[in-house]
């Protein structure tokens, strides 16, 4: 099992290779991508390269055949139908197409949007500009003090009114596994749809979104070893044939005359325009890649480099202040403060010693006004990171918090 | 590690836990807030001019410590000059940030700054308040030629 040996599957990834001194600890926002991804890239601009879906001639069909092996690579990752997966840009645009293409032709003043207070802004701001139009309106899952979810106000949030759920699977900040599936049953016993962000547990989980008991799921090619570009929305298929389209163009029509148009069925409905074919066979090719690390053994080698970081943090480095559950709803993810220095001082300072970590709000500040803090370091991990980057990072931690030492 | 001695000088850490000219200034007809929507970082500017002369300022904000030292020993350095003087010293303390510049001896302390130069994803934090202190310039000059 490769994931066992973390130090030869650094010899996977070219960027690791060329920067050897480098702890990447960023890789919830974007992950580094394996050589069979880059080359499944290349391969295809060498090899297939032609317009999909519109050439009579041999090499068009065998790119269209690409990207619809992509496709069914994907739906296979998830537990889904072909025709139930959509690709798009990254979970953004995902997220937009669902309040664009429903939200806006479907909610009404008074209705209900059910967020929560742990939401990027990505799964916030679509659904501000849907309301200014509709007149329908926000409430929120409140986060407590423990980095979860306060479930109990589920029953009093859930109103008829509600007509969508949405809400983020693992959280990009605190690393917190919602748990989606008893969120979905509840949402459906009042009607609503559900919508889950699924940008941080598609790369790092299994994912069967059947299960999940959910009506939309989104994610990034980028952060799962994939190429930027590309993403996936998953819908129930007939939720999806009720959705009008989201954006017009070639490809996604039925029929077409000067002043009006009729639309394909769904995925095609929403794919306008020439796809990003070379990225979604990349995605692919990512996807093949952590199958044969097994999911399963991805969770559990995050799982315990979460345990070793945090143990190590609250053993050695009393300074720092870590966020975010304990246990085992959990991702690699780990938010923190050292003293009352700045989260962009303590990011520069690990910069100095190779770490690379994010500080920020993490495009959640809403998260962030509830944890009462205005910016946090972040180091995440993914299937390349080595309990000696775990090491390194902690070690340059400690400098840094001597050097401020008389600061904090 | 020699960057990062370089970067953090005593003056910056002082200035950024014990930050001069800070809080309200009762006084001040000029109020402008300049921020950094990526990172969060804010600076809110307070000045009394009589439009040619920064007669007092004073800030509040939050953020890192070059950000808010930044503003700390640029309020100690504008106090009393003319607007004139005051963007010039803003286009000296540019060209040390932006372009590498050696620090011009007018600017004094600020030249602890200088080794932000070296850092690209920092320079928005140093320049932060000076953009603010260019936007109360305009509106100094807006007001004054108002009355």
């Amino acid at each position: 099992m490769a994931i066992v040996t973390p130090q030869t599957l650094r010899q996977d990834f070219p960027l690791l290779v060329h920067h050897p001194e480098l702890v990447y600890l960023n890789s919830a926002a974007t992950s580094q991508k394996p050589q069979a991804v880059i080359e499944a890239v290349s391969r295809y601009y060498r090899e297939l390269n032609a317009s999909v879906h519109r050439g009579a001639y041999t090499l068009s069909a065998q790119a269209s055949e690409a990207y619809e092996q992509a496709r069914r690579t994907l739906a296979r990752f998830i537990g889904a139908e072909e025709r139930e997966i959509i690709f798009v840009r990254n979970t953004t645009e995902a997220l937009n197409l669902v309040a664009y293409a429903w939200g806006l032709r479907n909610l009404q003043p008074g209705d209900e949007i059910l967020l929560t207070e742990m939401e990027h802004h990505a799964n916030l701001v679509p659904w501000h500009l849907v309301c200014e139009r509709t007149g329908a309106r926000i409430k929120a899952i409140p986060l407590g003090d423990d980095g979860r979810l306060e479930l109990e106000h589920l029953g009093t949030l859930l109103t008829e009114r509600v007509r969508l759920v949405s809400v983020m699977h693992v959280s990009n900040v605190l690393g917190t596994v919602n748990p989606v599936a008893q969120i979905a049953q509840a949402a459906r016993a009042v009607g609503a749809l559900v919508l889950v962000d699924g940008a941080q547990s598609a790369p790092h989980m299994p994912v069967d979104v059947r299960a999940l008991g959910a009506d939309f799921y989104a994610f990034s090619g980028h952060k799962m070893l994939g190429p930027t570009g590309i993403g996936v929305l998953w819908g129930r298929y007939e939720v999806l044939e009720t959705l009008a389209p989201f954006l017009g163009g070639g490809s996604m029509i039925r029929e077409v005359y000067v002043d009006r148009s009729t639309y394909a069925q769904p995925p095609q409905r929403f794919e306008a325009g020439t796809p990003a074919v070379a990225e979604a066979v990349g995605l692919a090719a990512a996807v093949e890649y952590l199958e044969r690390l097994g999911m399963a053994n991805v969770w559990q080698h995050e799982l315990e480099l979460a345990a070793y970081a945090l143990a190590r943090l609250d053993e050695e480095l009393p300074e720092v202040r870590t966020f975010g559950p304990r246990g085992q709803d959990r991702s690699g993810v780990i938010p923190f403060v050292l003293g009352s220095i700045h989260a962009h001082d303590v990011a520069t300072a690990l910069d100095q010693y190779g770490i690379a970590v994010r500080a920020g709000h993490h495009c959640a500040q809403p998260l962030h006004r509830k944890l009462g803090v205005a910016a946090t370091v972040r180091a995440s991990f993914y299937v390349y990171t080595t309990r000696e980057d775990v090491d390194r990072f902690i070690e340059a931690l400690k400098k840094v918090r001597d050097f401020f030492k008389d600061w904090l | 590690m020699n960057l990062l001695e370089d970067l953090y000088k005593d003056i910056i850490l002082r200035h950024y836990k014990s930050p001069h000219n800070y809080g309200p200034l009762e006084s001040a007809n000029v109020r402008v807030v300049g921020d950094n929507p990526s990172c969060g970082d804010q600076i809110e500017l307070q000045v009394e001019t009589d439009g040619e002369q920064i007669a007092d300022v004073r800030f509040r904000g939050q953020g890192c410590a070059i950000s808010q030292a930044s503003a700390s020993l640029m309020t100690d350095l504008v106090k009393g000059k003319t607007w004139a003087e005051a963007l010039e010293l803003e286009r000296k303390f540019k060209s040390m940030i932006l372009d590498g510049a050696p620090p011009a001896p007018e600017l004094g302390d600020l030249a602890a700054l200088s080794g932000v130069h070296k850092l690209a994803a920092r320079v928005k934090c140093a320049t932060l308040a000076w953009n603010a202190l260019e936007q109360a310039a305009q509106e100094a000059r807006t007001k004054a030629q108002g009355t």
